[in-house]
């Protein structure tokens, strides 16, 4: 059978370009491939046992070899092996399976942190510098970055095959997962959950540079505020300093070192502060307030974009003091004609 | 040979009857005549013991099938304690106490039917269950009372959903709390619940009155009046469901939030 | 006939003068409306045969469709949308309008209530209502493929399927709420004949395995099916009103909607395999003469299987953010629900040792059965240890894992099964060779298609994709490659059991001398199954048992 050259070279590129592996290139990914690697091991050989036994029986117990069979009722020692046996390696892979699972999803104390808002059917990061980016995400070699994720639609899930990594983005809560690059190069992101008509084109590329490189491209796509720089704004402008201001007076508790926290509710309940906490809290102020103060604010639901929490949230995050707020205060009251700060009150009339 | 001989299996009986029934023996079991016996059981015994399991089973899909709702209540009356209370404090007492005893009154007629029944009383039977009808209509009408009033008060979920009794009572003189208009929101998650889990209620009982014509009307021709009341029975234990069901309702929805009125 | 016991498999009664019976369920009644109107288990088994084939048929179509969209990696064949519609009409046929009523509406039906003796299903009516609603939503099916088709995809994701999607959600969720009460009351029917319709003598320990199977399948029928009936009225309630229980914007919770719809679609995975696992029992124990090895542990193991089956939903949803201690635990539930499976597989296995084993088309289907299952059952423990799975979910790789379960599992077995009891439901033979180069074809075609995407999977391609990098193109050219052929595996048996109706040979009571109570009434069976209401005498698969009576027989009659 002749095969025409120009079948025959596609098949060689084909062949060439697909893969039965993927590439290794984040930290964790030997460690999922260990297990993959004995998993594979023991399907590999609990298939080879049953078929070889299959196999031996049949040829052994055939009709034309044993025309008679001999009645055999059961073995409970047999059983027993078959029970405890097969458990014994579930249990291995269970165990090796959590472990792994519980590394994947806790974040080192040290890793740099990225938003990334999923939304019908695009991805956007947002790096705390303002860097925004569609469909792409660069990130330094050797640092433990996580990634805190949120939908603004639908159910969508992050994918990098080559880190073995993935996490369900949801609407309405954030969610976190991290990694560590070991490899400079480019890599698939996917969008892995179904989430409506372009769900394959949900796609994009993981940019892995050296730490300089990472270091120029930062420099390069800077939009000149920063995320919290941003959420400072969206403070004064929403009308929050206006409460949360630090003052004596003020009707809502200080931000000021609030992140990471733990704070007493008026219900007696200490909860840990922490991304989603100041997010729900924006959304659903009356489901958490704090004790000592009145469930006065107002809902921001549907007034503010993911991005715009996202701001936000960087920003009650890295404020230490109440000292600018008072500022913006200040400057705030004294043009009270500005139209960029509500005066107190307004916002809430202004709710429907 | 003759596939029919060997047709006849564990058996040594020659003839392949079409209707083994009526060659059959059956000496040990008296009641093969009667018209309701179906003919795949052996026994009416075992046809009412199959009858009254099968009734158990399906209700015990159908506890699975309101146990969804009730799950979703809870993880949410959790979540929004607040509004559920207030939502909750809305409900009329006195209505739903009032249908509460509807319907165990019409729970105890059903009760009567089934002995009735037993005891073979054909009139005491088809009163009974026109009784039990009449309780079961009472209920649905005082639960389209109040599902006016909710419409009229635009608690209703959906576009027309109207949250500002809760967030300013005073207004309406209601002497309650005012919620945080998000808080107050998610009043429409309980009213959602309360229309889907009494809703539900409310179309199982529909079912049943219609079920409950079809008996009488049978009642009445006297089917049930020689012995034969696996229907009553079985019906009588839909019944008592329907009212277990709205005895959980009732607390759930009507009574744990409410807190006192101050 | 007595001749024929010792040497051959296949004992025909002498071809030249054998007939069907003159009085059969089959020629019980004439006319349509006889089937229509029938309240015959065994009738009733055979119209949902021939609905679910049909299923089958559409179902497969969309398959073959999807499969040529993924041989180039451009979406090119048809739009997104399209493409969309096709892996959700799939899903949806595949799994509510096939795999679970296959093997129970359709075996079950008709075997269970002989198996046991009994004249009929302790509700007949409601059995054929049960066809009827199975056939009102697989109409509401087609009626929604009709007017646009949906693309939720089968699982009805939410906030996706109530708020971002202006297909015909409600039409199709309607469909599934109305096959599945048809599912619950096919499941409740079992329950209460195997409880309560036992001929004499027929202890629960005397019942064939495939009775216990079912029983535990039907378990998980009742007390499942309605959580999902809840959950996708709750879906249809909230697009028609705007309603937030599962929208978070409203302050609902998108994964109630998820636990909900697990909470029944994770025990729908053990609803179709179950019933599978009853077949194999059967054809294993028949075609090597030989009882069930640890007859009870695998009864036990099946109930074993239902039970645990309830309480592993949430490794569907390792990676939605579930708490990483529930997740834990659901990890380890779902490591010991693996464990039953593998007491049946090692069972089957070494029934075979010491037996007399032919190698007949079911026995081949069910060789089959065996190798893929173990296949799709160790997969499903890479998805079950939780660091693996956060990399194999939503790819191919559990594309593949199920179809080895649900594929090369239950439809093995639905085909094994058919094949074994044809002779007896129909009276007559299917051609042995054509059947034979079926089930190779079957099994050759299964692993090239599906092989390759356990490797797809670890590669990273998601599923439900339309289109997808370069790189992935020679593993989907192979998938596709083996799809046709499986394609062609599964018109076999369409065509030539359909020939056999008319042509095939007369089959006699007990072509595989195996030893069930449908097995020592005539083929096809008289409409009440037996003559004289049966009793059971002898414990399940009793060859000795069997070789008396037959001997018994032959002294009798000749």
């Amino acid at each position: 059978m002749g095969l025409s050259p120009v079948l025959w070279q596609f098949l060689v590129k084909w062949l060439h370009s697909s893969s039965l592996f993927p590439t290794e290139a984040s930290g964790i990914s030997p460690y999922v491939d260990a297990l993959y690697f004995f998993l594979v091991a023991m399907t590999v050989f609990g298939t080879a046992l049953v078929a070889a036994l299959l196999l031996a029986f049949s040829i052994r117990y055939r009709r034309e070899k044993s025309p008679v069979a001999t009645h055999v009722e059961g073995s409970t020692l047999l059983e027993a092996t078959w029970t405890i046996i097969p458990l014994a390696i579930f249990l291995v892979a269970f165990v090796w399976g959590a472990l792994l699972y519980f590394r994947i999803y806790n974040p080192p104390a040290n890793a740099m942190n990225i938003y990334v808002v999923g939304k019908q059917w695009m991805w956007k990061a947002e790096h705390p510098g303002g860097q925004h980016e569609i469909n792409a995400l660069h990130v330094p070699m050797g640092q433990p970055v996580q990634l805190t994720m949120i939908s603004q639609d639908v159910f969508h899930s992050l994918s990098i095959p080559d880190f073995r990594i993935k996490r369900e983005v949801i609407p309405g809560r954030y969610s976190t997962v991290w990694f560590e690059a070991t490899q400079p190069g480019t890599y698939h992101l996917f969008c892995t959950q179904y989430c409506g008509t372009q769900h394959s084109g949900m796609v994009g590329e993981v940019t892995v540079l050296t730490p300089e490189d990472y270091e120029k491209w930062l420099q390069q796509s800077t939009s000149g505020m920063s995320l919290a720089q941003n959420g400072e704004r969206l403070f004064s402008s929403m009308g929050c300093n206006s409460c949360h201001n630090g003052t004596a007076a003020a009707r809502g508790p200080s931000l000021a070192g609030v992140y990471g926290s733990k704070l007493t509710l008026t219900d007696g309940s200490q909860i840990l502060v922490d991304d989603a906490y100041l997010r729900d809290t924006i959304l659903n102020p009356s489901k958490h307030v704090t004790a000592g103060f009145a469930p006065i604010m107002p809902t921001y639901q549907g007034q503010m974009s993911e991005d715009g929490l996202i701001d936000l949230v960087e920003f009650i995050k890295n404020m230490q003091s109440n000292y600018r707020v008072q500022q913006t205060l200040v400057t705030a009251e004294s043009g009270e004609a500005a139209p960029t700060t509500p005066p107190p009150g307004t916002t809430e009339t202004g709710k429907p | 040979m003759d596939n029919a001989l060997a047709s006849t299996g564990l058996t040594t009986q020659p003839a392949p009857d079409p209707h083994p029934h009526e060659t059959a023996v059956h000496a040990e079991h008296e009641h093969v005549a009667l018209p309701q016996h179906r003919h795949h059981f052996e026994t009416e015994e075992q046809q009412r013991e199959a009858g009254s399991f099968g009734m158990w089973l399906f209700l015990v899909t159908e506890i699975m099938f309101f146990g969804g709702m009730f799950f979703a209540y809870l993880l949410y009356r959790n979540w929004y304690y607040p509004a559920f209370a207030a939502a909750s404090s809305q409900l009329s007492v006195p209505l739903g106490g009032t249908n509460t005893a509807i319907l165990i009154t019409s729970g105890f007629c059903m009760a009567l039917g089934v002995w009735a029944a037993e005891v073979r009383r054909r009139k005491m039977l088809v009163v009974t269950l026109i009784l039990t009808t009449l309780f079961g209509l009472a209920f649905l009408g005082i639960k389209y009372d109040e599902y006016h009033e909710k419409y009229e008060l635009h608690h209703i979920p959906g576009n027309n959903f109207n949250v500002s009794q809760f967030v300013n009572p005073a207004a309406y003189g209601i002497k309650e709390e005012p919620l945080a208009p998000d808080m107050a929101q998610k009043t429409q998650i309980f009213f959602f619940l309360y229309f889907a889990m009494t809703g539900m209620h409310a179309v199982h009982l529909i079912i049943g009155i219609g079920l409950l014509f079809w008996l009488t009307w049978r009642a009445h021709r006297g089917d049930f009046s020689s012995g034969y009341v696996a229907p009553i029975e079985n019906f009588g234990l839909y019944w008592h469901f329907i009212d277990i069901v709205w005895l959980f309702l009732f607390p759930l929805l009507y009574l744990i939030n409410r807190h006192p009125l101050h | 006939m007595s001749a024929a016991i010792g040497n051959t498999i296949v004992s025909l009664p002498d071809q030249s003068t054998a007939q069907i019976p003159r009085h059969n369920y089959i020629n019980n009644e004439h006319g349509l409306l006889s089937w229509l109107l029938t309240s015959d288990h065994k009738r009733i088994a055979i119209l949902y045969l021939i609905s679910i084939t049909f299923f089958f048929f559409i179902g497969g179509a969309f398959a073959g469709l999807i499969r040529l969209e993924l041989l180039t990696p451009q979406p090119d064949l048809v739009s997104s949308d399209t493409y969309n519609k096709f892996f959700t009409m799939h899903g949806i046929i595949m799994i509510f309008l096939f795999l679970v009523p296959s093997v129970p509406a359709t075996l079950g039906n008709f075997l269970i209530p002989i198996m046991l003796g009994a004249k009929d299903l302790a509700f007949p009516k409601i059995n054929l209502l049960s066809w009827y609603l199975y056939m009102i939503g697989g109409t509401l099916t087609l009626t929604a493929l009709v007017l646009g088709g949906v693309d939720t995809g089968w699982t009805f994701t939410t906030p996706l399927s109530t708020h971002y999607l202006n297909t015909h959600v409600i039409t199709a969720a309607t469909a599934i709420f109305v096959a599945g009460f048809s599912s619950i009351f096919t499941g409740l029917n079992f329950i209460v004949t195997i409880h309560r319709m036992r001929c004499p003598g027929m202890t629960w320990f005397r019942m064939p395995l495939f009775v216990w199977a079912h029983y535990a399948a039907s378990l998980l029928m009742v007390l499942g099916t309605p959580v999902l009936a809840i959950a996708l009225t709750l879906v249809a309630l909230e697009r028609l009103f705007g309603i937030g229980v599962f929208d978070p914007t409203k302050g609902g919770d998108p994964l109630l909607f998820q636990h909900l719809f697990w909470f029944y679609s994770h025990p729908a995975v053990y609803i179709m395999i179950l019933p599978g696992m009853g077949v194999i029992s059967e054809v294993i124990s028949t075609f090597s003469r030989k009882r069930i090895f640890g007859y009870t542990a695998v009864a036990f193991s099946s109930v074993a299987i239902a039970l645990f089956g309830f309480f592993v939903w949430e490794h569907h949803m390792f990676i939605m953010g579930v708490s990483s201690y529930s997740a834990l635990v659901f990890s380890l539930l779902t490591m010991l629900v693996a464990v039953p499976s593998a007491i049946k597989i090692f069972n089957w296995t070494f029934t075979l040792q010491k037996g007399s084993i032919t190698f007949e088309t079911p026995m081949l289907y069910a060789f089959g059965f065996m190798g893929l299952f173990t296949i799709g059952g160790l997969t499903g423990i890479f998805l079950g240890s939780l660091g693996m799975d956060i990399h194999l979910t939503e790819t191919y790789f559990i594309v593949a894992h199920f179809h080895f379960v649900m594929v090369g599992g239950m439809l093995m077995a639905f085909l094994a099964g058919i094949h074994f009891w044809w002779p007896k439901m129909t009276g007559r033979m299917y051609p042995e060779s054509l059947s034979k180069l079926a089930a190779v074809t079957t099994f050759i075609g299964f692993n090239l298609t599906f092989l390759p995407q356990f490797i797809l999977g670890y590669l990273g391609m998601p599923r439900r994709y339309h289109a997808y990098p370069p790189e992935f193109q020679v593993l989907n050219v192979l998938s596709t490659a083996g799809a046709t052929v499986l394609g062609f595996g599964y018109m076999l048996p369409m065509l030539y059991l359909a020939w056999s109706l008319k042509y095939g040979a007369i089959a006699g009571n007990n072509p595989w001398q195996a030893t069930g109570l449908e097995w020592q009434i005539q083929s096809p069976p008289l409409m009440e199954n037996f003559i004289e209401t049966p009793v059971m005498d002898h414990e399940a698969y009793d060859y000795e048992w069997l070789a008396n009576k037959t001997r018994n027989e032959v002294t009798t009659v000749g």
